[in-house]
């Protein structure tokens, strides 16, 4: 596989924010096989580890790294003991450290919600 | 009576205030006292996967520092995403003497923290410190034929590396249950993640695992659901409320902390805080024919 220059630029800052080696995978599918979220997802997370994989940048403007929970069912299930959810993670940081907010903070109704459910969104959809 | 060292966090102080009150309560019944740590922060409620960015493990580890300072090598917490967070950087620093020096660092008002710390759920001091006969034999009001539906979520088991259970089939809420005298459930969505704090931005998918997670409980023949789990408890509970509005077919199935139960199990329903919870745990304890009618 040939990855040009900006190719690999994705994949290398991935990397780097995951400390995760993406070639580790095989794409087994089974990170897939058990996400709870699969159906509100636009990618599956063995397609956005693919993607990652080819450095395709159209990775960071899909759904799934926002909906993804880091709830870790696919890291425990995976054979080869890869950090998926690092990965997501990654994708994410790359668009919060350009400045970006996936929670607007201005239209956000928070009177029903408590600090736990806050803090944790904030922390992870908030640059 | 036994001194520990606890660790509230944030949502143990106002939200989740009845799994603190019932937390001490039952400690209190079984020799046990938790000393909260003074000067505790914000553990940051979700452990941080970036590899470069040790920013977000600096107030976890301060709060190891803390109950070091204060002449403790263990911290209790009973909220998991907390247990979680903590056990994850506590980890992260053990195994990654650079990472662990550079936060040494940078926190120029504390003593080095040399991973003098254990972090430890409440669970684990029942399980492995006290054990199961310790606890049975506080209970005066046994949950005789009250079905018990133990939800697990993510962060009591998962990743395996500080999980306390084993993350595909994990028992210990069954045998805490088992111990109060009740009748745990054996139902398919013990560990499935009920949608987390996308319940801020995605209200949809949290209605849609809530809907999945207490159904199934339901259709398992649960009478209530027990958790570890703040923000599961208010996804589980007020947001099933909400759900009940818009599928009034769904029947609704009440959610407590696991020490709530142990509390009406103990006798001591004075401190349950059932008042704040959006489904009425009242019925699926039927505390109108057993406990409170035996007071």
């Amino acid at each position: 596989m040939n990855l040009n220059e900006s190719d690999k630029q994705l994949l290398g800052k991935v990397e780097e924010l995951s400390g995760e080696n993406a070639f580790s995978c095989y794409q087994c599918g089974k990170c897939s096989a058990g996400c709870p979220f699969t159906e509100e997802m636009d990618l599956l997370p063995n397609q956005v580890i693919r993607k990652v994989q080819m450095g395709d940048a159209s990775v960071l403007e899909a759904e799934t790294p926002w909906i993804c929970a880091s709830c870790l069912s696919c890291e425990v299930d995976c054979p080869k003991g890869n950090d998926v959810p690092a990965i997501m993670e990654a994708i994410r940081e790359i668009s919060l450290r350009e400045n970006f907010d996936e929670v607007n903070l201005n239209e956000l109704d928070a009177s029903d919600l408590p600090e736990i459910a806050l803090v944790s969104n904030l922390r992870k959809k908030t640059g | 009576m036994r001194e520990i060292a606890y660790y509230p966090g944030c949502s143990l102080k106002d939200t989740a205030k009845g799994f603190e009150d019932s937390a001490i309560s039952v400690s209190k019944d079984l020799g046990i006292e938790l000393k909260e740590l003074p000067r505790w922060n914000c553990c940051g409620t979700v452990y941080s996967l970036t590899d470069d960015n040790l920013m977000k493990q600096v107030g976890p580890i301060r709060n190891l520092v803390r109950a070091r300072d204060q002449g403790y090598d263990s911290l209790y917490t009973l909220c998991s995403m907390c247990d979680n967070t903590l056990k994850r950087s506590n980890r992260l620093v053990k195994k990654d003497e650079d990472k662990l020096s550079k936060i040494n660092n940078f926190m120029d008002q504390e003593e080095d923290y040399e991973g003098e710390i254990e972090v430890k759920h409440y669970l684990e001091l029942l399980r492995d410190e006290l054990g199961w006969q310790e606890i049975k034999a506080k209970v005066k009001e046994p949950l005789e034929g009250i079905k018990v539906a133990p939800y697990y979520g993510c962060m009591l088991t998962r990743p395996k590396e500080i999980g306390l259970d084993d993350p595909h089939k994990p028992s210990i809420l069954d045998e805490l249950i088992t111990s109060l005298g009740g009748i745990p459930v054996d139902f398919p969505y013990e560990s499935e993640c009920c949608g987390s704090y996308n319940t801020v931005d995605k209200k949809e998918v949290v209605l849609g695992k809530t809907q999945t997670i207490t159904g199934g409980a339901n259709k398992a023949g649960a009478d209530l659901i027990i958790t570890a789990c703040p923000l599961c408890h208010f996804n589980l509970d007020s947001r099933q409320a909400e759900l009940l509005e818009v599928a009034p077919s769904h029947h609704p199935v009440p959610v407590i902390y696991f020490t709530q139960l142990m509390a009406v199990a103990f006798g001591d329903i004075d401190v349950s805080g059932f008042e704040k919870h959006a489904i009425d745990p009242e019925p699926g304890l039927n505390l109108d024919n057993t406990v409170v009618s035996k007071r």
